[in-house]
């Protein structure tokens, strides 16, 4: 590999490129900016030009308006910008999520944004991109996430409201991606009755069945003057942050869950007041990670945001070059 | 089978609520075949007698799996060793079922060479919800949230049983109870094998000054209602034994009492601290409670005395169908005859009428006592909470103003409220917690404080919100002790939010100075 100077630099703004003269994900307003995905934290507003998937555009219009950015552009096959040749490849994190492979003078960059490689049937699978720099998050990279197959997470939800059919089962979900990955979840398990939905959820919700996601039968759970035992033995998706609203003093002795790769962890579910720990997560596990480095086998491997102490300590003990990049602004898993 | 064993727990961890967890574990009791079911009981009791699993060893084991600096790294963002292990442990383990028994056998008596290597063996065994419950069942610490009584209310509830029977045999029962199974299942009631063995005991209920209106003075006596802890002390045969008022033996904790108690009988009484004539503050029992051994120099600083109320079996005649004058008359005469320093008897109250006894409650003549003891003369000794044969009459409580300062969502029926409130009083200008209290208050007034919270948050630390310190409510709470681990130096009895004060501007709220004054001690 040859390297003349530094392909990307970590700035408060975001990662940059100077060579194509573009961020990457940045969380201030800038110039030019390359999104991986649609979450908030990594898809902010008032860019002067974005280059993104056509899902990502999309979902950044319904969340910020048709005025998000000044510019934009869908990303298909190759895009030059600046020197620098950029290509967008799917992420498995969420519909629309990519990582982003540039080329370089200082070689062949893959960039992962947010990404997991297990099966999420809302958008296109992970897939190996070769590279001289993986610039990786860490989100779980702790060896306790081993995240466990989400479809024994939702038998236990289903296994819970057999056994208090009385009480509303009240799931927290992040609005993009996680709440559709739990509604998709629970009717391959055969769950067809209504599933209610937050009202923050429903443009997502209404985005993913327009791309062809199905999603069944899904109501409002904003009844204007509901009685509480409307919603007895209902599922009920909603974006953590609405459980601490007064949105949550309508429903039944609620049972508390919540979807979450962090729910591994029992203090962290009982932090929430989380009755029901519900272990699904749209990241790479601690194994899923490892093995991308193992199997990608890159020169170097940045770490964007997350756990990164357990990874720069993990690639020391094999032998592998990486630093952390100690990105600020990106959160855990945003609510 | 571990499996449904480790399930259980993780109900009961995340099931805040008592009667969650009472369900649970009832549920678990009639679905588990026995012995499973009673080691079950018995871990969560306390009295599984396993040889304890150090975490030194359970350290060494998992070092030869997985990097030190990982594993520091893991276990400081879980915060649980057993959770920890459970997690980081290499392997997916078998699904291969393996009884409890043979768990808890395999501990019992496995070499303590060979251990290291048995339980290794275990945890590539198991998934991680099972070694989870595995490693707490070895190290012994279960920390589920769940008291003996509640694991005994739950087997009680198995086909409507009074707990107080169950606590009455459980000294004379052992793991895995099977007897005790049957028992609650219908069949035959086991014969209690234990020696010194416990008797529920006779609780009061709630009086006022409007209540006592309706009752004759004439027909009650009346004692102090001292402020230590209810206890039954039992001597039979040869054993002593000293029970708390859930039938827990604290034998252990209090020898300088079994060593005085030198008669044949159960009595009901109260234990205290007591320093010749002088009964010392709460505080000071609780150094005491919960020991497994005790060392001279505390049982001279803190030297323990029975003050007793009640007989309950004298000489191997079951006293509790008299009359409770008859029973106290027996009480006197055998008091007599005991080191007066360990045993002394709680004197009667003289009183014409009841304002007569107001005026005594008003003023007790010892910081340690908690108001009166209203007892039917005539009233058999019978155990639980019956109406009408005995009442307490307890001192209002202390009051303070204070300010809000934090506020946390509550559980179940209350999630989505901000109902768990801490609150603070005025250290010069800097005002100090002092304590948290999350009853008291009525349905609008919760209503109340939670709007209050959400309009005036200040900052957030995860799911708890602070409050701009404006809000000024009345604390009430039953008496105060010094504490170590408070900022502001004491803690709070049973702290209440008793009423709203808005019409007090918070630089009015009460100072640190006003409830340090409260102190027994003080």
């Amino acid at each position: 590999m040859k390297r003349t100077e530094t392909p990307l630099i970590p700035r408060p703004e975001g990662l940059y490129c100077p060579e194509g003269d573009f961020h990457i994900d940045p969380v201030r307003p800038v110039a030019r900016a390359l999104i991986t995905h649609g979450h908030a934290d990594h898809a902010r507003a008032g860019h002067g030009a974005v280059l993104a998937t056509r899902q990502t555009l999309d979902i950044m219009a319904l969340r910020y308006g048709a005025d998000f950015a000044g510019a934009w552009q869908v990303a298909e096959g190759v895009t030059v910008i600046g020197g620098v040749r950029a290509q967008f490849h799917p992420a498995g994190h969420v519909l629309g999520s990519a990582q982003i492979a540039l080329h370089t003078r200082g070689g062949r960059i893959t960039v992962t944004g947010d990404y997991t490689r297990s099966p999420n049937p809302a958008c296109a699978p992970w897939e190996p991109v070769p590279c001289d720099i993986l610039v990786t998050e860490a989100t779980f990279a702790l060896p306790v996430f081993r995240h466990p197959d989400p479809t024994t997470e939702i038998a236990r939800l289903l296994a819970s409201l057999k056994a208090f059919p009385e009480r509303a089962h009240l799931v927290g979900a992040y609005a993009l991606g996680k709440a559709q990955r739990v509604i998709m979840l629970l009717r391959e398990a055969g769950y067809d009755a209504p599933i209610y939905i937050h009202g923050a959820l429903q443009k997502l919700c209404d985005y993913h069945i327009a791309e062809g996601v199905a999603l069944g039968d899904l109501r409002p759970a904003t009844v204007a003057r509901g009685k509480k035992g409307d919603f007895a033995g209902a599922i009920v998706l909603a974006p953590p942050s609405a459980f601490a609203a007064t949105w949550a003093q309508r429903f039944p002795d609620p049972v508390i869950c919540f979807a979450s790769g962090w729910m591994m962890v029992r203090a962290r579910a009982r932090q929430r007041g989380v009755e029901l720990p519900l272990v699904i997560s749209d990241h790479v596990d601690w194994p899923q990670l490892t093995q991308t480095i193992t199997e990608l086998d890159p020169a170097e491997t940045w770490v964007t945001h997350g756990r990164e102490e357990a990874i720069l300590r993990w690639c020391a003990l094999e032998g592998r070059a990486a630093r952390p990049l100690r990105l600020v602004g990106y959160e855990d898993e945003p609510e | 089978m571990i499996s449904a064993f480790a399930h259980l727990l993780e109900r009961l961890a995340f099931s805040p609520q008592r009667n969650a967890k009472r369900a649970h574990l009832a549920g678990y009791f009639r679905a588990r075949p026995d012995p499973e079911r009673g080691l079950a009981l018995a871990a969560l009791t306390g009295d599984l007698d396993l040889r304890a699993v150090t975490a030194s060893l359970l350290k060494g084991l998992v070092a030869e799996r997985v990097d030190a600096e990982l594993f520091a790294l893991s276990y400081d963002f879980v915060g649980d060793l057993a959770e920890t292990i459970a997690l980081i442990w290499p392997g997916e383990g078998t699904a291969r079922e393996v009884a409890l028994a043979d768990l808890v056998a395999e501990l019992q008596e496995t070499r303590k060479a060979d251990l290291p290597a048995r339980i290794a063996a275990r945890l590539d065994q198991m998934d991680p919800s099972e070694r989870y419950a595995y490693l707490k069942l070895a190290t012994g610490g279960l920390r589920v949230g769940v008291s003996a009584r509640l694991a005994r209310q739950a087997v009680a509830d198995l086909s409507g049983l009074d707990l107080a029977e169950i606590e009455e045999i459980w000294h004379g029962l052992s793991p895995p109870y099977s007897e005790l199974f049957a028992w609650a299942e219908g069949g035959a009631k086991p014969v209690s094998a234990a020696r010194a063995p416990f008797r529920p005991v006779m609780l009061a209920t709630l009086m006022d000054r409007e209540g006592l209106r309706a009752l004759a003075p004439g027909e009650f006596l009346a004692e102090w209602k001292w402020d230590g802890i209810r206890v039954q002390a039992v001597a039979e045969s040869g054993t002593c034994r000293l029970y708390s008022r859930t039938g827990d033996d604290i034998s252990a904790a209090f020898p300088d009492v079994i060593a005085a108690m030198e008669f044949e009988g159960a009595v009901d009484g109260e234990l205290l601290v007591r320093r010749g004539a002088e009964v010392a503050p709460f505080n000071d029992l609780q150094t005491r409670l919960g020991r497994k051994a005790v060392s001279r120099k505390l049982l001279d600083s803190h030297p323990a005395a029975l003050r007793l109320y009640d007989v309950l079996i004298w000489n191997g005649k079951d006293q509790r169908a008299r009359p409770l004058a008859e029973r106290r008359a027996v009480l006197e005469r055998f008091v007599e005859l005991l080191d007066p320093n360990r045993v002394d008897i709680s004197p009667l109250l003289p009183f014409e009428d009841w304002d007569a006894l107001a005026a005594l409650r008003a003023d007790p003549p010892e910081a340690v006592i908690e108001g009166v003891m209203i007892k039917h003369r005539a009233s058999p000794y019978l155990g639980g909470r019956i109406k009408g044969h005995w009442f307490k009459w307890k001192r209002d409580p202390m009051l303070v103003d204070a300010v809000l300062l934090y506020a946390q969502r509550g559980h179940g029926k209350r999630s989505g409220y901000y109902s768990d409130f801490t609150f603070g009083m005025w250290d010069g200008d800097q005002l100090v917690p002092v304590g948290k209290a999350y009853f008291g208050f009525t349905d609008a007034e919760l209503r109340d404080l939670d709007r209050f919270v959400r309009n005036n948050t200040v900052e957030r630390f995860g799911p708890v919100r602070a409050v701009a310190p404006t809000r000024v409510v009345e604390v009430a709470f039953e008496g105060l002790n010094r504490s170590t681990r408070h900022k502001s130096g004491v803690a709070m009895r049973f702290p209440r939010i008793s009423r709203l004060r808005d019409d007090k501007p918070a630089a009015e709220a009460d100072h640190l100075s006003a409830l340090l004054a409260l102190l027994p001690d003080g």
